[in-house]
């Protein structure tokens, strides 16, 4: 016995180049996402980043469905960032149907808008923090994100999707009792964002952070960068100040554009805990100047008849960036084509140089960075372009049609 | 009660897939281990491996990409195992009924336990359907 375990057997293992498959079921991974890594030992040499597996086809779906029922659908690409998916739809559709709307309704939008990019920066700093082992961190972020759920539950009735937008307005109102509570939980907010913003400064978690995932000005401009990714690079783009929508013209001196520039994690991170204070600034704003009128203007099934054939792009600043919305209405109550850019395409594309150069420990952290939302990113149908149809077929038929080519 | 049985009810382990849904219902998921609801009281722990899981938490319509990994995910969760579906997506394939790229909803694909409703259902919802999940299958 003794002698097998004396020999020594040699395993030759190419250690130049190895390829590690990342998910799509990962457990630092929440969302389905591949990622086929290469590496020489522990530093990164290329990714391949694969998308897909949440695709369900709503874009297709959407051409099936009337306005109102596309509205709902619209809602449910994505759970973290829903009320920024119907405030893009619903202003397609206003444009082309010339609705105008009242200073109230649009107040209100706004305000939900906040309240979700709020809601939206505490989950990722949470994530952020369970990603580099800080569970308390990630405990206490959530519990503060809890006391926003809540205004959500006062205003709308709901935790995730608000279905706060309607055509022509908005479906729920404030009452004058609520601004005053809204107003108190903003004040016990903000003392714990200056907590995890303390929090954020410390000596550990900056080690773990700093030099992590650097995408620097010239890629970030390249790859077209939105949102909070693209601010931690020092690109300033923000849609609220650059085509003002909803009430953001009125407000325009009341927040400022956070800007970063050492480009990496920790810059991204601090740049979505400072806007955190705009928010709370801009809520407080909204509160202040939010006029007197109705909410909505007439019945949605009347406003939804009207609508005439036409065409509409709409722009909206997303918790992660740039939102935009293509519509195409057909007059007959339906649509001819919907077409959503979500800012986690552009974002997602970014990983890569953020990537390549780095280590195998930091993928999560790096990943979690971009805030991706691979709810948002997955709506590729087939589009025919000799024909100019748009088809979804399944595999078998895309591989016949594979070889007929 | 066998002890293996009151060990599981003491301590079930829980595995998230998400099959496509739109990050709603995982938000909630992980929203029930946050301090406001804390199931880790209760003994529950998101665990990372579905070979260390005793409750399988399934959202979202099964898409076609993710059909051969739940099956596999679903395969690897040791017996006895328990399936809960969260959401009304795990349960109809609700908004996306129609679409030709869902081949849900998971209970065509595997045996469901427990199904919890709700778009998203809330975090109290969702302790109380794994407690009803484990009082079905051991209790």
């Amino acid at each position: 016995m003794t002698e097998k375990f004396d020999e020594v057997k040699e395993v030759k293992v190419d250690y130049t180049r190895l390829r590690v498959p990342l998910g799509p079921v990962h457990p630092a991974l929440k969302e389905p996402i591949s990622l086929t890594v290469t590496v020489r030992r522990e530093e990164i040499l290329d990714v391949v980043i694969r998308l897909g597996h949440v695709h369900r086809g709503i874009e297709a779906l959407a051409e099936t469905r009337n306005l109102i029922q596309t509205l709902y659908l619209v809602e449910r690409i994505c759970g973290i960032c829903s009320h920024s998916h119907t405030t893009g739809f619903v202003q397609a559709l206003e444009e082309i149907g010339e609705i105008e709307l009242s200073d109230r309704s649009l107040h209100l939008r706004s305000l939900i808008f906040e309240l979700e990019r709020m809601q939206s920066h505490l989950f990722l700093i949470g994530i952020m923090a369970y990603e580099i082992g800080f569970d308390t961190l990630f405990m206490f972020t959530w519990y503060e994100r809890e006391k926003i759920l809540d205004l959500f539950e006062e205003i709308t009735g709901n935790r995730i999707h608000h279905s706060m937008n309607t055509l022509g307005g908005v479906r729920w109102d404030l009452s004058p009792s609520f601004v005053e509570k809204v107003n108190c939980s903003l004040n016990k907010i903000e003392k714990s964002a200056k907590y995890i913003q303390e929090v954020f400064q410390d000596k550990t978690v900056e080690k773990r952070l700093c030099g992590v995932g650097v995408l620097d000005y010239d890629e970030a401009r390249e790859l077209c960068v939105v949102g909070p990714t693209a601010r931690g690079s020092g690109v300033k783009v923000d849609i609220r100040k650059a085509y003002p929508y909803a009430a953001y013209s009125e407000l325009k001196d009341d927040f400022s554009v956070v800007l970063r520039n050492t480009a990496d994690a920790q810059a991204r991170t601090q740049v979505r805990i400072l806007e955190l204070f705009e928010s709370i600034n801009l809520i407080r704003a909204i509160l202040e100047k939010l006029p007197d009128g109705p909410i909505y203007k007439e019945s949605v099934i009347k406003l939804m008849k009207k609508i005439p054939e036409g065409e509409a792009t709409s722009l909206v600043e997303a918790p992660r960036g740039e939102l935009l919305y293509f519509v195409r209405t057909n007059g007959k109550e339906g649509l001819w084509r919907l077409n959503v850019r979500t800012p986690t395409i552009p974002n997602v594309l970014g990983l890569k140089p953020m990537l390549i150069g780095s280590e195998i420990a930091d993928i999560p952290v790096t990943v979690a960075s971009i805030d991706p939302c691979m709810a948002c990113a997955n709506r590729i149908t087939v589009v025919d372009q000799d024909k100019r149809e748009t088809i979804v077929t399944d595999l078998k038929n895309l591989r016949n049609r594979g070889k007929k080519q | 009660m066998k002890i293996a049985a009151r060990s599981r009810i003491k301590s079930p382990w829980l595995f998230h897939l998400n099959t496509g849904s739109c990050a709603g219902c995982d938000i909630e998921i992980v929203a029930t281990l946050t301090p406001r609801y804390d199931v880790e009281r209760l003994g529950c722990i998101l665990v990372g491996s579905p070979r260390h899981a005793d409750v399988l938490l399934v959202t979202g319509p099964v898409t076609r990409q993710m059909l051969p990994r739940f099956i596999r995910v679903y395969e690897q969760v040791p017996e006895p195992k328990v399936v809960v579906a969260v959401g009304v997506c795990a349960i109809s394939g609700s908004p996306f009924v129609g679409s030709q790229m869902i081949e849900g909803p998971p209970d065509k694909i595997v045996p469901v336990d427990v199904y919890v409703a709700g778009c998203p259902p809330r975090p109290e919802a969702i302790v109380n359907g794994i407690v009803t999940a484990l009082k079905k299958k051991f209790g």
